[in-house]
């Protein structure tokens, strides 16, 4: 209140009383608090600071959070700098604009004020900033209020929210005074007014409101059950014996999550702690008082020896506590017993009991709904993951797919792809035109590469499949360590263009990056585009000839070393465009590739062999099953990718042949 | 036949040469050259092999040239094992400056140990540990990642904590340690999110998403992270895609430097933070001398880093203690370590102490738009702690090989309990 | 002609048991600690380990070679011995160091205060304290032996018994044991597997009870143990081969339809040389790792057994010292170009240096063998030799 009071008063007083040199005295003594600034000492200072013109001290305080202000190191004052030349730069005063002096760089220094000194200055600077002409002003300070909503601020609200006149600004303020309504409010009816206009709202900032109205206190105990009943219990706790994590934690985890839980060691010590019952003595203390009674080698006249055993040490332990009149030793069974005679409860902090409960429901309506998009969201991750499988993959469809290939330098074609992509934005700084450019590059170069490999190592091993994945292995070496040797081990950034970034925000638990949009729209169309050569175009068609009977084929004038090579070099293009796609959104390494390929060959595999609908089955299979498992387990995706291949391997067990497997003459391997 | 011949070979090409001069000091070089850690570990024997080179211009130590010898252990563990001992005996270097990752210290270990070497290991790690043979010029968990969530709780008035990490020792037992001192410090364990992801882990999407959504309850959340190398690029990119602003939800890294942001696009992780005891940006001539001379070197868009200074530290000090000690023997130069003082690049002194471990000031920067960091707090000198204070199992532990002459002394029951190290 | 053939590979096998025997006997009477100090010890442990290394080759070349089965997945078995030898070496080193520390402790100790100091130590690097349940029989030399020969036997059992039953074959089969060793590596990946996560088993070098002696004269005992292993594989695997079982084997590699047709189980045929040639480089691995000295998941990720095969392709499948020739070579050199020792090639305008480009010759190596000498190395040799007569 007196703060407030301070506020009205410096609002009022035009620049009269407290002149510029005073606040200019003022920082002068109080320089060591701006240049060594901690969000626990700013407080302070910030109060004091209101006395003094609101113009400069807001222009101060502005220029303190942007980080503008040096100190001179001999003197502590406080200055602004500008540059003269190389060497030497101005001094100059905050308020007059005057150069004070020349100095050199190590002779000054810059204020740095962290971010949470930032904020609280943020927070002062709504004082002076939410009543001003200046609507950009007006938006600062709402937006500093949106951190943190002090008390005195509901007074500030309420007056802004009649004043407003801009109406986006106005909606703004009125969802902030509401919050501060439910938070420092002191008339309940219109708190209950305000949880009911919320109950709709699932944003993140109401729920992080009610849930403050649902803080509790700590754990507290007491003997007299009827203690509870004039209090706004928010739950009362069962003590129960926890045993010890162990091995299987990740299994455990993986059916059900922890709730929160008392150990009965815990309960005692607040038991304890509020004078209920008498201090508990520990195996380790008990140790260590037989240790204290040790008499040639005997304790109460029984050889030390024996003592290797917890069971041996209580009992010798419980009649030496007779004798010397210590408290016996209790096992967490009896301290059970000790503690049923307890009552283990947390309160809330609001004292109001309709309202707590109000605040309940609202959540938990608001957290059903919530609920729904969780899913969605779970949903659009697996979507994505298939989608980026789907491309790693793609490339294979055809090369392993549909002409059995075995190559294992797939990856490294994607890795290519990232590394075209990366060597053009070199070039051409304009993001988008530079993807324009690396798509069908990326396509040209792992294209003449994948007809090179075909033309000078897979043709001679088309009749062992075996063969063909050691050669393409060592191609698939060579090719990583020549990266490297070109590109340096260091990772290189592909940049997305500057409309990729960010993301689509549906509410505060659903987003969807465009990166992964763009993605997913990728496949689709990488789909379309594949599964339209494979089936409407002549070089499809011989394709699936060749394929299917080289012999028959060549009598129909279809030349098969031709359309092997053209075929084995589009799977390796389409490798190398999935590359440049993949290289968007995760880092460009030599290692690229290689993260993708056994992954790939598992799609291919489970969703069958042949069929490029196969592929789009076994993405979809793969991404979805592993989110789903990650939704069970979310502190490892280590145990989630296990748990994957393990299912993978059963599951072709018994669909040797994938998802969706061909029929007849085609789906005759080897 | 044609294996005898190989081998025969091989080991008169490991023979070497004697030379009729003074003999030159060998400094092993145990970095990865290839795999995956090639990406930070290159730029540690880049550095090393400048320091010996301008150590040699101005003439060497003790009047003898200094000889680097580079191995490539190729991020394969057991091969530091097999290269320290290839180094220590074959080569017969007086001391090896390397290691990046904790599994390839404790591989090469028991080689240092039972040969008695001498490594000078650079990097930021869990500590518990306190080897004769090994000196940690990197920060131990009170150096870096205390201070850290100090700052977080003091500053940042962060009252939830997602502790990110990948799945290894360091992060496993810096958040051990680290969701102690937070119950201790009276944050209830529910409000301690703790994730463990693979190497180079490139999905953030979700685990993302559910540190967002941490913040439902309106406590202010802060991440933790001790994401290791590549994964951080996804991590960071995943952040900006969320939206995810550093005032909303900060993150600390412990393991992200100069090195690894010059593989990113910074603009939008502006704001976010780091802790390390060393950053490019920092302000003394020392540093500006040694920036200026590292990208004579390696190019003008070449950074600096921590551990880079934690090897300009460990060579100085190495150099410093063979002049006082008149030898290469390793155990006179580890006497003559004890206490030695050099400047840090940041301004102040680095003290050797008799734990191995170094003092050093604890720095915390925020990431600027240009991949540098702005040092927003700088402590005095911490010293380096071998054994936490903050687990029960450990604080009754201490080293000091100077007066106890062990590295793992209990004090409750003042016995050694082991002269060399858990492995 | 067939007869020929038979007895020049059962003079060869011969001659090359002597010569391994030999080389084994030379490189004692040149080591450190028995010898005249010519080789090093660092290096008797890298002719160890490449030993141990072949003994898995000729396992591969078994189960791809004679029964084509291409494997992608046998270096887990290979890791999995290592674990299980490496848990007893960790435990029991551990035990020691902390009995002795509890000595000064004025109570004698109980059964859980011991459990628990030792699971300090062993798994405190990897922020836990309690020893996980599969280290049960860890203090028991014996029970982790035979778990060397159980578990890789049971997991390749259990593998081999659901692909083969459902017909699995060729490249399927190849990708499918690929994803196996994956999932291994990566559930041991996690901390909570109770391995020690991406740390593994380390220190195994120090061998309890045997703290008396130095390494250089462990590394000898170890060679003795891989040279014998080695010998008695190769012995094992040749009577296989050379019996009738053997032919079955080779018949099922040449065409498994006809055999099926002639009313022969070939599913127990293939399960049978799965699992022994599991057990065989699970016992190698065991070996191995106490003399490399550290086993973490990334030794047992995919590509370590890709390289399996490809020593096998580039020594010469189908002949089991060509397994071994491939293993020992390739093995050697990498150790060799990667260690910094050879010289670089400078061609003027560009310097060759072998850390960077000794892998894209390999892999272009790989390439050559495969296309041009179906034989491998072995092949070429055959091919002089016949040539010379």
């Amino acid at each position: 209140m007196k703060y407030l009071l301070i506020i009205l008063f410096s609002l009022l007083s035009f620049n009269s009383a407290f002149s510029e040199e005073n606040f200019n005295n003022f920082l002068f003594k109080n320089s060591k608090l701006i240049i060594n600034s901690s969000s626990k000492t700013v407080g302070t200072f910030l109060e004091k600071i209101n006395v003094y013109d609101q113009n400069t001290v807001s222009r101060f305080l502005n220029l303190w959070k942007n980080k503008k202000l040096f100190y001179i190191k001999e003197t502590k004052k406080i200055v602004l700098i500008s540059k003269f030349d190389n060497k030497t730069y101005y001094a100059i005063d905050i308020f007059s604009n005057a150069k004070i002096g020349k100095m050199r760089k190590k002779d000054f220094k810059k204020i740095k004020p962290n971010s949470g000194v930032r904020a609280k200055i943020s927070s002062a600077l709504v004082n002076f900033q939410i009543f001003s002409n200046d609507t950009n002003k007006r938006i600062n300070s709402i937006n500093a209020l949106e951190k943190k909503i002090l008390p005195e601020h509901l007074k500030l609200l309420r007056k802004a929210f009649l004043l407003e006149e801009d109406d986006r600004l106005k909606i703004k303020i009125k969802k902030l005074l509401q919050f501060a309504i439910l938070q420092h409010g002191a008339d309940d009816n219109e708190r209950i007014n305000v949880l009911n206009e919320l109950k709709t709202n699932i944003s993140l900032e109401v729920r992080a409101v009610l849930s403050k109205l649902l803080r509790t206190s700590e754990i507290k105990v007491t003997k007299n059950i009827e203690d509870l009943n004039n209090l706004n219990i928010a739950q009362i706790i069962k003590p129960e014996v926890i045993s010890k994590k162990q091995f299987g934690e990740a299994i455990k985890s993986f059916f059900y999550k922890e709730k929160l839980k008392l150990s009965v060691i815990d309960a005692y010590k607040i038991a304890q702690k509020n004078g209920f019952l008498d201090k508990r003595v520990s195996l380790n203390e008990l140790k260590l008082i037989l240790e204290n009674n040790i008499v040639d080698n005997k304790i109460l006249g029984i050889d030390i020896k024996e003592f290797n055993k917890n069971s041996k040490r209580i009992e010798v332990y419980n009649k030496l506590a007779k004798i010397k009149n210590l408290n016996i030793y209790r096992d967490e069974t009896e301290l059970l017993n000790d503690l049923k005679q307890l009552h283990f409860y947390k309160v809330y902090i609001e004292k109001n009991k309709y309202i707590t409960n109000k605040t309940k429901q609202v959540l938990d309506s608001i957290n059903f709904k919530v609920k729904f998009y969780k899913y969605l969201d779970l949903f659009i991750d697996g979507l994505s993951l298939s989608s980026i499988y789907f491309l790693g993959a793609i490339g294979l469809a055809i090369t392993f797919g549909v002409m059995r290939v075995i190559n294992m330098a797939h990856g490294e074609f994607i890795m290519m792809g990232a590394y075209t992509g990366y060597v053009v934005q070199l070039y051409i700084t304009n993001h988008t035109l530079s993807l324009i450019i690396a798509f069908p590059l990326a396509f040209i170069i792992t294209f003449i590469a994948g007809v090179i490999m075909e033309r000078l190592v897979i043709k001679h091993l088309y009749k062992n499949p075996l063969d063909t994945l050691l050669a393409t292995f060592g191609i698939s070496i060579a090719l990583q360590q020549l990266a490297k040797n070109i590109f340096g081990t260091q990772a290189r950034p592909l940049t997305s263009p500057y409309w990729l970034d960010g993301s689509l925000i549906v509410n505060d638990d659903l987003s969807i990056s465009y990166i992964r949009i763009a993605i997913f729209v990728l496949g689709v169309l990488f789909f379309l585009i594949l599964l339209f050569v494979m089936k409407k175009t002549r070089f499809g068609l011989e394709t699936r000839s060749v394929t299917q009977n080289p012999v028959m084929a060549s009598n129909m004038g279809v030349n098969p070393e031709k359309i092997n090579m053209l075929t084995f070099g589009f799977g390796s293009g389409i490798a190398g465009v999935a590359g440049v796609a993949i290289g968007l959104f995760s880092k460009v390494t030599s290692e690229l590739g290689s993260e993708y390929i056994v992954q790939s060959f598992m799609t291919v595999v489970v969703g069958g062999v042949g069929s490029i609908w196969g592929t789009l089955a076994g993405a979809s299979l793969i991404g979805f099953l592993q989110k789903f498992i990650e939704w069970f387990n979310p502190s490892n995706t280590l145990a989630a990718q296990t748990y994957m291949i393990i299912f993978i391997i059963l599951f072709i067990q018994f669909r040797p042949k994938g998802l969706i497997a061909l029929k007849g003459r085609a789906a005759n391997d080897n | 036949m044609r294996l005898l011949i190989t081998i025969l070979f091989l080991c008169f090409s490991s023979l070497g040469f004697a030379d009729g001069h003074k003999k030159p000091i060998k400094i092993g070089i145990l970095h990865s050259l290839s795999g995956t850690m090639a990406i930070s570990e290159t730029t540690l024997k880049d550095t090393m092999l400048m320091l010996i080179e301008q150590q040699n211009k101005k003439g060497g130590i003790l009047g003898r040239k200094i000889e680097p010898v580079v191995v490539d252990p190729a991020s394969n563990w057991p091969l530091f094992a097999e290269k320290a001992r290839e180094l220590l005996t074959v080569q017969k270097v007086d001391v090896l400056f390397g290691c990046w990752t904790s599994v390839s210290r404790k591989s090469a270990l028991p080689v240092l140990e039972e040969l008695n070497g001498l490594l000078f290991y650079p990097v930021q790690y869990e500590g518990e540990e306190s080897s004769k043979n090994v000196f940690y010029t990197g920060a131990s968990p009170n150096q870096q990642a205390i201070p850290a969530t100090d700052y977080y709780l003091e500053e940042l008035d962060v009252k939830k904590f997602a502790l990110l990490g990948t799945d290894y020792v360091y992060p496993r037992t810096t958040n051990k340690i680290l969701k102690q001192y937070l119950i201790d410090k009276g944050i209830p364990e529910s409000d301690i999110f703790v994730n463990y992801t693979p190497f180079g882990h490139s999905d953030w999407s979700k685990i993302v998403s559910d540190v967002v959504s941490l913040g439902a309850d309106g406590k202010k959340v802060g991440v933790i992270s001790t994401i290791n190398g590549d994964a951080n690029i996804g991590f960071y990119k995943e952040l900006a895609a969320a939206g995810v602003k550093a005032d909303d939800i900060p993150v600390v890294a412990f393991s992200v430097g100069e090195e690894e942001l010059s593989g990113l696009d910074t603009t939008n992780l502006v704001g976010h933070l780091a802790a390390w005891n060393y950053f490019q940006s920092a302000e003394s001539d020392l540093n500006s001398s040694f920036i200026k001379a590292w990208k004579a070197k390696m190019g003008n868009k070449r950074v600096t880093n921590d551990p880079m200074e934690a090897h300009v530290i460990g060579f100085n000090m190495y150099v410093k203690a063979v002049e006082k000690a008149g030898t290469t023997g390793v155990d006179a130069v580890r006497k003559a370590m004890y206490g030695i003082k050099v400047p840090n690049l940041t301004g102040g002194t680095a003290e050797m102490l008799p734990n191995h471990h170094l003092s050093k000031p604890v720095l915390i920067g925020e990431i600027l738009e240009n991949g540098q960091f702005d040092i927003i707090s700088q402590t005095k000198e911490v010293p380096g702690d071998a054994w936490t204070d903050h687990l029960p199992e450990s604080a009754v532990l201490k080293s000091d090989w100077k007066s106890l002459g062990c590295g793992m002394y209990n004090t409750k029951t003042n016995t050694c309990i082991q002269l060399k190290s858990n492995y | 002609m067939i007869t020929d053939i038979n007895k020049s590979v059962k003079k060869h096998s011969l001659i090359f048991l002597i010569t391994i025997f030999l080389f084994t006997l030379l490189i004692t009477f040149l080591s450190e600690p028995f010898g005249i100090n010519f080789i090093s010890t660092s290096f008797v442990k890298v002719l160890g380990k490449t030993l141990c290394l072949c003994i898995a080759a000729i396992a591969m070349d078994v189960v791809w070679g004679y029964c084509g089965i291409l494997s992608l997945g046998h270096f887990a078995f290979f890791g999995l011995g290592g674990y299980m030898i490496g848990m007893w070496l960790m435990y029991e080193r551990t035990s020691i160091i902390v009995l002795n520390s509890l000595d000064g402790s004025q109570l004698p100790f109980t059964e859980i205060e011991l459990q628990e100091a030792i699971g300090n130590q062993i798994f405190g690097v990897v922020g836990g304290t309690e020893i996980p349940l599969i280290w049960t029989f860890a203090d028991n030399l014996y029970f982790q032996i035979i778990f060397v020969i159980l578990i890789p036997g049971l997991l390749a059992f259990i593998f081999g018994w659901l692909a083969f039953r459902s017909r699995v074959t060729g490249v399927y089969l190849s990708i499918l044991t690929q994803a196996m060793t994956l999932a291994l590596s990566l559930y041991l990946f996690q901390n909570d597997s109770g391995l020690r996560g991406n740390n593994g088993l380390s220190g195994l070098q120090n061998i309890p009870h045997l703290e008396n002696l130095s390494q250089s004269t462990i590394s000898i005992l170890f060679l003795w143990l891989s040279s014998i292993g080695l010998i008695f594989s190769f012995v094992i695997f040749n009577y296989i081969i050379q019996s009738k079982f053997g032919s079955v084997i080779t018949a099922i590699r040449d065409n498994e339809t006809r055999l099926r047709f002639f009313g022969y189980n070939v599913e127990i045929y293939k399960l049978f040389i799965f699992v022994i040639t599991a057990i065989i480089t699970g016992l190698a691995g065991a070996i191995y790792y106490p003399q490399a000295g550290i086993i973490n998941p990334a030794e047992i990720a995919p590509i370590a057994s890709i390289y399996l095969a490809v020593w096998v392709a580039i020594g010469g499948r189908g002949k089991l010292y060509g397994a071994i020739l491939g293993a020992a070579s390739v093995s050697l050199l990498s150790s060799w170009f990667t260690g910094g020792n050879a010289p670089n090639i400078p061609l003027g305008f560009f310097t060759i240096e072998w850390v960077n480009w000794w892998t894209v010759f390999l892999g272009i190596g790989f390439v050559a063998i495969t296309i041009f000498s179906k034989g491998g190395l072995i092949g070429m040799l055959n091919t002089l030799l016949v040539k010379i007569k």
